[in-house]
């Protein structure tokens, strides 16, 4: 896990081989030294917090559309990233990109490497369900299956990727509790999924995708279309979820962002493809910005 | 206004009224207009079947649908000494043939539109939909020519061979060795005049699915078999019933290729593969030429029985609908 603690140390152009690589690289200085002395939010890896992502490289193209280019972050083990930046800047596509969601996009195309546990998720002859179920997401929108009820829901997972779990009452109210949900629907589990009110139907989407017991959990914007109520909840679940695995979450509200996070990467578009402007521990992204570009957005001068 | 009980300070509802606009207004008629045409045509289609054919219905009672018996009797100088106008054995027929049209042809349309949806390559995919969609218009008769000179023989065989295996089973038996022009040859042709406009409304209402429950399931580790049986088939069931529905509409009412490949036998014949039966759209066709006033009107009788079973058959599928609709929409 020592590899994690360097937070976007990786020199980009350590892979030369990559085919569509652009030879310019991202130009920000990103010297850690430091953001490691600073580090006192979480130390990572000294528990078994499922596993670390890292990103080597990353350039995604919605066909000839350049959308992100060179973006090299660790997401060290049982840490909430969070990444910033206004609309258009990549950071969904960048999050997609971490679990192969981006390929479903019949144009999309990527190049550089997402490695899980040390191991290329792209790598030839992976199985992509297997990697979907260590790598869990959260949508934007919550949009739980209307077919099932709210328990069948939660066990989706396990019926869709073919698993047997033993005990699934007692899988199912760990979820649920786990997203902060279980008093809410104990009594009604056999009901239509529809019957929940959206922030309620976002935290089952949670507990489902708990249910298959990812190491890492990506938040598209998992607030975006609730209230202020519901965000505290969920935020409060991310929290208690931070202790036993990774998480990344893409954000428009920077107060989230400052609230739930202890990581925060800047992305941003000229016009052209999305970078990564400057990545570093939440606190002190928001409070000692390195470069101006970063310090313009999160004081709210643009974006 | 008046459920909600007055209280001290609170204003009574007020009653809305918005003015539409002249266009609007003008919209309005043109759309009922059009609307009610169709319903018009319908009706007076329905009236005028019913005006010819209430004599015979009369004439007849309950046995217009339980006797099989059809026939009308002259003596030298042309006279009808006697007549009876039985559609049980067509009923029967047309119910069996349109059954069996269903039973093959809907699985092989749902499987056809998954393909064509979620399997088949992009190039592949475009030429295909075209091409199914053609089918959808190939016109009747030539399904029948070519069931009557290329099916038939072939599919003598498999008739055959169920019966060898399955006869034990009462609806794959036979009372003597007949096996061409059978309901079952005929359900088999219609089965692939309806496969078409099944695949073509299936795949409609499959590329309809939420890209995000799909995207949530593929989230969840799914393989896209596990995808399809928990997303899109919820979500696409009502609209495979429909299409089913317009198939077994257009197989309960097909004329031409019936005609060509089944006999009419006025005997009722529940055994898919023996060789007699007939349904009631080719019963009119058969007679019609040759038909005095009379067994015109008892033709016309006939198609208000068909008109009613495809009402009540469709009214049934409408409930079925409406009840697997509710979930997983």
């Amino acid at each position: 896990m020592d590899d994690n603690q360097n937070l976007g140390q990786e020199d980009s152009q350590s892979k030369p081989g990559e085919e569509k690589k652009e030879m310019k690289t991202s130009t920000t200085p990103r010297s850690l030294a430091d953001v490691a002395s600073n580090r006192s939010i979480k130390e990572p890896g000294t528990n078994p917090l499922g596993s670390g992502l890292e990103a080597r490289g990353v350039h995604a193209w919605f066909g000839s559309k350049h959308a992100l280019k060179d973006v090299t972050l660790d997401f060290a083990a049982g840490t909430v990233t969070s990444l910033i930046g206004p609309s258009g800047c990549g950071k969904s596509t960048f999050l997609r990109t971490l679990n192969r969601m981006h390929e479903f996009i019949p144009t999309a195309a990527l190049a550089g490497e997402v490695l899980l546990g040390g191991k290329d998720i792209y790598a030839s002859g992976t199985d992509v369900t297997k990697i979907r179920l260590r790598i869990g997401m959260v949508f934007q929108k919550p949009n739980p299956f209307p077919s099932m009820t709210i328990g069948q829901n939660v066990l989706s997972g396990l019926k869709l990727a073919q698993i047997k779990a033993p005990n699934t009452d007692d899988l199912l109210e760990e979820c649920l509790e786990r997203a902060g949900l279980w008093s809410e629907v104990k009594d009604r589990l056999n009901e239509h999924a529809s019957a929940l009110s959206g922030g309620q139907q976002q935290r089952l989407c949670i507990a489902r995708s708990l249910a298959v017991r990812p190491e890492v959990l990506l938040m598209d914007e998992p607030c975006s279309a609730l209230d202020p109520g519901s965000t505290f909840r969920i935020e409060e679940t991310i929290s208690h979820l931070a202790k036993t695995m990774t998480i990344v979450i893409v954000t428009h509200n920077m107060q989230q962002a400052a609230r739930v996070s202890d990581y925060s990467a800047f992305l941003l578009s000229d016009g052209g493809p999305g970078e990564l402007i400057e990545s570093a521990p939440t606190s002190e992204l928001f409070s000692r910005p390195r470069d101006k570009r970063t310090e313009d957005y999160v004081t709210g001068r643009f974006g | 206004m008046s459920t909600i009980a007055p209280e001290r300070g609170v204003p009574a509802p007020r009653v809305l009224v918005t003015k539409p606009r002249r266009s609007d207004q003008f919209f309005r008629v043109v759309v009922t207009l059009g609307g009610l045409t169709s319903l018009l045509i319908l009706g007076l289609i329905l009236i005028f079947l019913a005006y010819r054919g209430v004599e015979v219905i009369r004439m007849e009672g309950f046995a217009l649908i339980t006797s099989s018996d059809w026939s009308v009797v002259e003596d030298e100088s042309g006279n009808v000494v006697s007549q009876s106008y039985g559609l049980a054995a067509m009923l029967v027929g047309t119910i069996l043939s349109a059954s069996i049209a269903i039973a093959i042809g809907v699985p092989i349309a749902v499987l056809s539109a998954l393909f064509l949806e979620f399997y088949a390559g992009k190039k592949i995919r475009g030429f295909l939909v075209s091409l199914v969609d053609l089918m959808a218009a190939f016109p009747s008769i030539l399904f029948g020519l070519w069931g009557f000179l290329v099916m038939m023989p072939s599919a003598e065989y498999w008739a055959k061979l169920l019966n060898k295996y399955f006869g034990w089973i009462p609806i794959f038996d036979v009372p003597a060795p007949v096996f061409t022009r059978s309901p079952f040859i005929a359900g088999v042709v219609l089965a692939i005049m309806i496969i078409p406009i099944c695949t073509s409304i299936s795949r409609e209402v499959f590329s309809q699915t939420p890209l995000d429950r799909i995207q949530a399931a593929y989230a969840l580790g799914a393989t896209r078999l596990s995808m399809i049986r928990a997303v899109v088939i919820p979500f696409g069931r009502s609209g495979v019933v429909g299409g089913a529905m317009l198939g077994l509409g257009r197989a309960m009412g097909e004329t031409v290729a019936v005609y060509t490949v089944l006999n009419i036998v006025y005997q009722v014949n529940w055994q898919m593969l023996f060789g007699a039966g007939g349904n009631i759209a080719s019963l009119i066709l058969l007679k019609i030429g040759e038909a005095d006033r009379e067994e015109t009107n008892a033709l016309m009788a006939a198609g208000l029985v068909l008109f009613v079973l495809t009402l009540v058959i469709n009214s049934l599928a409408n409930l079925l609908v409406g009840r697997l609709g509710k979930t997983g929409r």
